[in-house]
């Protein structure tokens, strides 16, 4: 349970950090909260020669209101996820889902960035991040690009990120006065991996609902937008025949692996449940 | 672009790095190697050893410190990123007085058996109790939901820190009314 030997740089620029990773041969990681990478040097599943601390990057920090849109710093701590006001009026989803997050300890240290960039299929901010069709923000050695979160998650773990690319802050599109969220998750411990989780944000037109964007994770080997279900709602109020009708459809978005945790069918149930009880309480709330 | 330190060999297995925090209070310097952990850095090179060395994963919580004011898991971090802190371990916040309430109620309810997840548990209630004075059972359960224990069915813990917290807010628990 002890990592192989590294060396260690703190940087302090976000140039230094990159072009410390391209001359280590990309055999580096950047290091933040190190809550899911610091596990797996000390189970020995990765050993790059060298580490690079970018906690210390002021860039990487901060959260600012643009015109129409949240810039949300990659360093971000979950624990602040909760507790800032910008968030919490901006970004809601992303404030509801926090407390899902593992635990107060593992809150303390992770960071949004590293939650994105670390892509796992099981967490909630990346979901939520697709959902809120928010965009990556991307340093690179040739420099800085932005990456539709619907781009982003390419396969297990796979992002759109290049070896040596660094995420810089999360673009989320301002929360609107007639927007709706909704999250849950069902997880059979609290603070475990969910079996299914979801969240969605609605935008509604009177009682009827304009459009709606819903994602999944922990139902394969991405988050995963419910196309199919969100295409059949707009339009609609969110009585108890049109929640099923969504629900009917669920099962052409998700194809849930089989595992010894969940069968795919139980898997896909459990969605169907959570997809119910997240549109009944957005309809009761709108 | 700043200027690069090329002076180091990355994956040297023998480099030391000299890493400077407070460390209860006091200024502490330490030679460690990158990858030392925290937890192994306070426990064998400053022989701190009330924090606990369990699953060294982030799972079970007994090595939880107090780095700048939060609560984290000392095995999840790196002694090197520690550089320029301000850790409080259980060493500390036990001789400073800060958690003897807390201390008490654990001992008056049993609320330990072999006492290996108890410096985290402590450090855990102790971060919860000084960011919500009233929490409910329920936020009791859930701040502590990361920390194993193996003994006790967690119920005398929940107790604990409950009864401290009525305590601090000026009332007497029902445990001791008479």
């Amino acid at each position: 349970m002890k990592a192989k030997a590294f060396s260690y740089l703190r940087a302090r620029t976000i140039e230094e950090a990159l072009a410390a990773h391209s001359q280590a041969g990309d055999d580096a990681r950047f290091i933040a909260g190190g809550q899911s990478l610091v596990p797996t040097l000390a189970l020995r599943l990765q050993a790059p020669k060298l580490l690079i601390d970018i906690t210390h990057l002021a860039e990487l920090r901060g959260i600012r209101r643009e015109s129409d849109f949240l810039r949300i710093g990659a360093l971000t701590r979950h624990c602040e996820v909760m507790g800032e006001p910008l968030i919490a009026e901006f970004a809601p989803l992303l404030r509801a889902a926090a407390p899902f997050v593992a635990h107060p300890a593992i809150r303390n240290r992770g960071t949004l960035g590293g939650s994105i960039a670390l892509a796992d299929p099981a967490a909630e901010f990346p979901a939520m991040v697709l959902a809120l069709d928010a965009e990556i923000e991307i340093a690179g050695l040739s420099g800085v690009r932005r990456v539709k979160a619907d781009d982003f998650f390419v396969d297990l773990f796979e992002t759109a990120l290049a070896p040596g690319e660094l995420v810089t802050a999360i673009h989320v599109p301002l929360f609107k006065a007639n927007q709706k969220i909704a999250f849950d998750e069902l997880a059979r411990r609290r603070g475990d991996y969910a079996l299914v989780g979801c969240g969605m944000i609605a935008t509604f037109d009177g009682a009827k609902i304009e459009t709606v964007r819903i994602a999944f994770f922990a139902v394969g080997h991405v988050p995963t937008r419910a196309r199919t279900a969100e295409a059949v709602l707009p339009g609609y109020a969110l009585d108890a025949a049109r929640i099923a009708a969504a629900q009917a459809v669920l099962e052409q978005d998700l194809a849930p692996p089989d595992s010894d945790e969940a069968p795919p069918a139980m898997r896909l149930h459990l969605a169907r449940v959570l997809l119910g009880r997240l549109l009944g309480r957005i309809g009761e709330s709108a | 672009m700043s200027e690069i330190d090329t002076s180091f060999d990355p994956g040297d297995a023998d480099e030391v790095v000299r890493v400077r925090f407070v460390l209860n209070g006091c200024k502490t310097s330490c030679a460690v190697a990158p990858r030392d952990t925290l937890l192994d850095c306070l426990r064998n090179s400053l022989e701190l050893t009330g924090t606990h060395a369990g699953c060294e994963m982030g799972a079970c919580a007994a090595c939880l410190v107090l780095l700048d004011g939060r609560a984290v898991h000392s095995c999840l971090m790196f002694a090197v990123q520690a550089d320029g802190a301000r850790i409080e371990t259980i060493e500390g916040l036990s001789e400073s007085g800060a958690i003897a309430d807390l201390q008490a109620e654990f001992h008056r309810r049993n609320a330990l058996q072999c006492g290996f997840c108890t410096p985290g548990m402590l450090i855990n209630a102790h971060e919860l109790l000084s960011q919500n004075a009233a929490p409910s059972r329920a936020e009791i359960r859930d701040a502590l939901s990361g920390n194993y224990c193996r003994c006790t069915g967690y119920e005398a813990i929940v107790d604990a820190v409950a009864a401290a917290a009525a305590r601090r807010a000026g009332g007497k628990t029902k445990d001791h009314a008479s």
